[in-house]
């Protein structure tokens, strides 16, 4: 037996998203490993739609994503909490208007 | 379980005052119930239980679907035989989910097949036992895929995500699993004295070791609490253990069979089944490597990667070549 990680170069790393029914957005299911876009697509019916969990595969090669670093959540992300004026709860109406 | 001999880097529990201020931010992020992601900052130590665990777990799916491939081809009809296939093709699958799940913490893919392959791995002390009778595939779907979601049940809530995740998605399919086990136990049982008799030989054969998938007893279990510090385990050995006999006694008695242990008994004062001791010189044993077919499951796991080289490196061929003809047009 030849050790498994003496294969040339293993075999990109697919990231998978799943449409489950017509009207919602593909979401992310979680990755495998093919050699090449087309074959990741039959993997990804494979392993993650055995079930009829979908209505059509997305899958993307995950070196091509950029990321945000955890790091940087705080300056990302921290604004926001101080702009509670954005949420429509924020504003009182009164109750004679009703409904807005 | 899946994972029984889980070894965190050290046997002590750390307290606050062994840990630097990073490491108090990330167990006071634990104690929120936060979960920890892949990016996110995480201590060496919890890293490296978490690839030892999952990997675990990934082989044993894999190392799982060998006991039960042994009888797709005879399963004693077609409709036995396509929902045989269907399971072992769920195992297959849940090794995958967790591999991938292994993989956010950066060990890659071959290198986690490479230490199985070489033994440095473990998988699970189960599947080290041989389907002798199709009774024994009924048998492993009703007492190991039942003692299989016990566990896994509470890891779904484990506080690191993308294994929470690979969790639900194996919960989800595994109740099957034990479903179809059941019903060919129950069918078995139900049958001809020699059916009844072949299903009671399973019991007796897959009882014992069944009880040992929990890992060993909570006082020699000295890796538990850092990992229950962690959430990456909820649950002692012996809890779940309990909560298996409990559950699957009344299961037993409803087909009518015996469960091979002089010593169980209700405990009306606990509300418990008392059980037998477990010979744990037997656990080590087939987890040191010489239980009945350790050499033949890892024989099989060997010949399918290097007998498969030819067809990977086929595709890696005809990837490398389609992308050399796009570059040309």
């Amino acid at each position: 037996m030849s050790g498994a990680s003496s294969s040339a170069s293993p075999w990109p790393l697919w990231e998978v998203f799943i449409r489950g029914q017509a009207g919602i957005s593909h979401r992310h299911v979680g990755s495998l490993h093919a050699a090449d876009a087309e074959t990741a697509l039959c993997n990804a019916r494979d392993v993650y739609t055995r079930r009829g969990e979908g209505v059509s595969i997305w899958v993307v090669p995950s070196a091509a994503i950029l990321a945000t670093d955890p790091d940087d959540h705080d300056q990302l992300f921290d604004a926001a909490q101080s702009k509670i004026y954005r949420h429509p709860s924020f504003f009182e109406v009164p109750e004679e208007i009703g409904h807005m | 379980m899946y994972a029984q001999e889980v070894k965190t880097p050290s046997s002590r529990l750390r307290s606050r005052s062994d840990m630097c201020e990073q490491e108090c931010a990330f167990q006071d992020k634990l104690d929120a119930g936060t979960k920890i992601e892949p990016k996110d900052w995480m201590p060496d130590a919890y890293r490296k239980t978490l690839v030892r665990q999952i990997s675990q777990h990934a082989h044993s799916e894999i190392v799982g679907q060998l006991p039960e491939g042994n009888w797709i081809t005879r399963a004693p009809t077609l409709e036995r035989k396509a929902i045989l296939l269907a399971k072992v093709q769920d195992e297959a699958g849940h090794g995958l989910y967790l591999y991938c799940a292994a993989e956010t913490l950066g060990v890659s893919r071959d290198d986690m097949t490479a230490d199985l392959l070489s033994g440095r791995a473990k998988y699970s002390s189960i599947f080290n036992y041989p389907t002798l009778t199709w009774a024994d595939v009924g048998a492993i779907g009703w007492l190991v895929d039942g003692a299989a979601i016990m566990n896994q049940v509470p890891l779904q809530r484990c506080s690191y995500g993308p294994y929470a995740r690979a969790m639900v998605r194996v919960c989800k399919e595994e109740s099957f699993h034990q479903r179809q086990g059941f019903d060919i136990m129950r069918v078995l049982a139900n049958g001809t004295e020699a059916q009844r008799a072949m299903a009671q030989d399973a019991l007796d054969r897959w009882w014992w070791p069944s009880l040992m998938m929990f890992g060993p007893p909570d006082d020699a279990s000295v890796h538990s609490a850092q990992s229950m510090a962690w959430g990456i385990k909820q649950d002692s050995n012996d809890e779940l253990r309990q909560k298996f006999v409990d559950q699957t006694v009344p299961q037993s008695d409803f087909l009518g069979l015996k469960i091979p242990d002089p010593d169980l008994i209700w405990n009306d004062d606990e509300q418990h089944y008392d059980f037998g001791a477990i010979d744990w010189h037997e656990f080590y044993d087939v987890i040191a490597g010489n239980g009945p077919c350790n050499a033949e499951r890892l024989g099989a796991r060997c010949n399918a990667w290097s007998e498969g080289a030819w067809y990977r490196e086929g595709l890696k061929a005809h990837s490398d070549k389609q992308r050399l003809d796009r570059k040309a047009a």
